[in-house]
């Protein structure tokens, strides 16, 4: 390797091996080890428990439904702004990324507004006579799955327009010109080309959910989920061996997700 | 296809309006006279506004913020930079791994990062909290740093640097002198970009608060679990008007690419 590049890029990666890689390796050999023995026990009280396990799943029923909907929403949004006039384009566009660049701080909070007892949602149905009684939203799983989307809506829909700017038009005025219907021309063409985005980008927003702490702490309540679990073992019950194994678990799903959703996009689109 | 497109274009709007709509109504509340967030607000007041300066613990956290933001950010561009242009400038055999390792901190999940960072930095290797938070905030901004800053020395031609130094300048001149100056306006919006994801930061600062140290959306997290009032609605508005300075210097200086770029 060359020398220089080593020196310039030396000091970057010792402050990574000691602030990130070791912290994390520790954290991870950490779990295997009781009093001194080696032990995979963290992980099978873990997944003996059916409190762990309801809120792994609830983890991932929620991240599955948010991921799905945000894709609903995002592609034909990301699809019509790829299709709009330059200048409607960098207003929608600056529109989806002020959204990404706010705290998701503030964007949960706004929820809580929405969805709470006396929130927006509950007062106008009340208002209109169409229910007595305050509906509970805030503080569930679907409370949640609004916030996710919310959050991570615009991250689907800035992936997907970036490779749908990068779709080459021809094809579809080739196709249309042979004779295909626009209908017929997006389906055979330019929805099979922008699949591989659909899919980096579902990746983003699922290891996101999967993995998101403000959101589910603010709009979640009680209601539990892995990364506000893990808070809770950690922060709450002092129960570090808990809180590295939850560690570790979302480290793995993390990756099992990210390697195995890129495989898929690598083959359906093998330039990458 | 005209039908087709009408549709599109309402579908659209929806979409649009369910991403903005909860902003606007939380500025529209923060303006509440009463001690309860109501919408519409049953009146016209600044009096939460007001309020955020009255309460000690926003100022010193949003100070906190400030602090740590800005010295991680540059802790990050002096780690961050060299790496930067050793990837974009020379070409060696496990370039690509070294790459990912440098984004790999987006990554791993960020409440992870921040449990054993707790974990080790603090308790192991018995760092004081607020270095503990300093470094966090680091790691998290080192790979938006190196991206940002990596992709605007793909325009930049080395072979001008070359000449430079076939002409006798030295290497930490030339750096200085032609390479530096050619990717200022990349190095700037890294700064920008880095600032927001570390002042917006939960993850990592939600394990490194201890006496009188916090940051502000912790300490608006904290605030939000006991009090329903319209002070947070304050902020959030005094944060989007920042976001959207922010923002709109980020695009004067490289358009919106980055952001479409995966």
């Amino acid at each position: 390797m060359n020398k220089k590049a080593l020196y310039l890029l030396l000091p970057g990666l010792l402050f990574l091996a000691a602030f990130m890689l070791v912290p994390i390796t520790l954290t991870i050999a950490s779990t295997f080890v009781q009093d001194g023995k080696l032990t995979l026990e963290g992980y099978l009280h873990f997944f003996r428990d059916g409190y762990f396990n309801r809120i792994l799943l609830t983890t991932l029923r929620v991240s599955v439904v948010t991921t799905l909907v945000c894709m609903l929403l995002g592609y034909p949004a990301a699809y019509y702004i790829s299709r709009a006039s330059a200048r409607k384009k960098s207003i929608l566009l600056a529109l989806s990324i002020f959204p990404l660049l706010t705290s998701p701080v503030v964007r949960s909070f706004s929820w809580m507004i929405i969805l709470g007892k006396k929130g927006l949602i509950n007062s106008f149905l009340v208002n209109i006579g169409l229910i007595e009684k305050p509906l509970d939203i805030l503080y569930t799983p679907t409370a949640m799955m609004i916030g996710l989307i919310h959050l991570f809506l615009p991250l689907i829909i800035i992936t997907l327009l970036g490779v749908m700017e990068n779709l080459d038009h021809e094809l579809v005025r080739a196709a249309r010109s042979l004779g295909a219907s626009p209908f017929a021309a997006f389906r055979k063409i330019t929805f099979p080309l922008t699949v591989p985005g659909l899919i980096i980008g579902g990746i983003l927003v699922f290891v996101g959910s999967l993995t998101a702490y403000t959101t589910p702490a603010l709009l979640g309540g009680k209601e539990r989920v892995v990364s506000t679990f893990l808070y809770q073992n950690a922060m709450t019950l002092n129960d570090w061996q808990a809180a590295s194994v939850i560690a570790v678990i979302m480290i793995v799903i993390t990756f099992v997700v990210v390697g195995l959703m890129n495989a898929w996009a690598n083959r359906l689109n093998p330039k990458g | 296809m005209k039908e087709g497109n009408r549709a599109l274009s309402l579908y659209t709007l929806l979409v649009f309006i369910f991403l903005l709509g909860p902003l606007v109504i939380i500025s529209i509340t923060s303006f509440e006279p009463g001690t309860v967030l109501k919408f519409p607000p049953e009146g016209f007041s600044l009096k939460w506004y007001r309020n955020i300066f009255e309460v000690s613990a926003f100022m010193d956290t949003f100070k906190t913020s400030i602090i740590i933001s800005l010295l991680g950010n540059l802790l990050a561009l002096l780690l961050g930079v060299p790496a930067a242009y050793a990837l974009s400038r020379y070409r060696f055999c496990g370039r690509d791994t070294l790459n990912a390792i440098f984004l790999s901190p987006v990554l791993i999940p960020g409440i992870v990062l921040g449990f054993t960072l707790l974990r080790y930095l603090i308790v192991v290797y018995g760092l004081p909290i607020y270095a503990g938070l300093l470094i966090g905030h680091t790691v998290i901004m080192l790979p938006f740093i190196i991206r940002v800053i990596a992709s605007s020395l793909e325009n930049f031609d080395f072979a001008v640097e070359e000449a430079a130094q076939s002409l006798g300048a030295s290497r930490i001149y030339t750096f200085f002198k032609i390479v530096l100056p050619n990717i200022r306006s990349g190095i700037l919006a890294a700064i920008l970009i880095a600032f927001l994801e570390s002042f917006n930061n939960v993850d990592i600062s939600v394990f490194m608060t201890g006496p009188g140290i916090s940051t502000l959306p912790i300490q608006m997290l904290t605030y939000v679990q006991n009090y329903f009032d319209p002070t947070i609605a304050a902020i959030s508005v005094i944060l989007m008007v920042l976001t959207a300075a922010l923002m709109f210097v980020i695009e004067r200086l490289m358009g919106f690419a980055y952001f479409t770029k995966r």
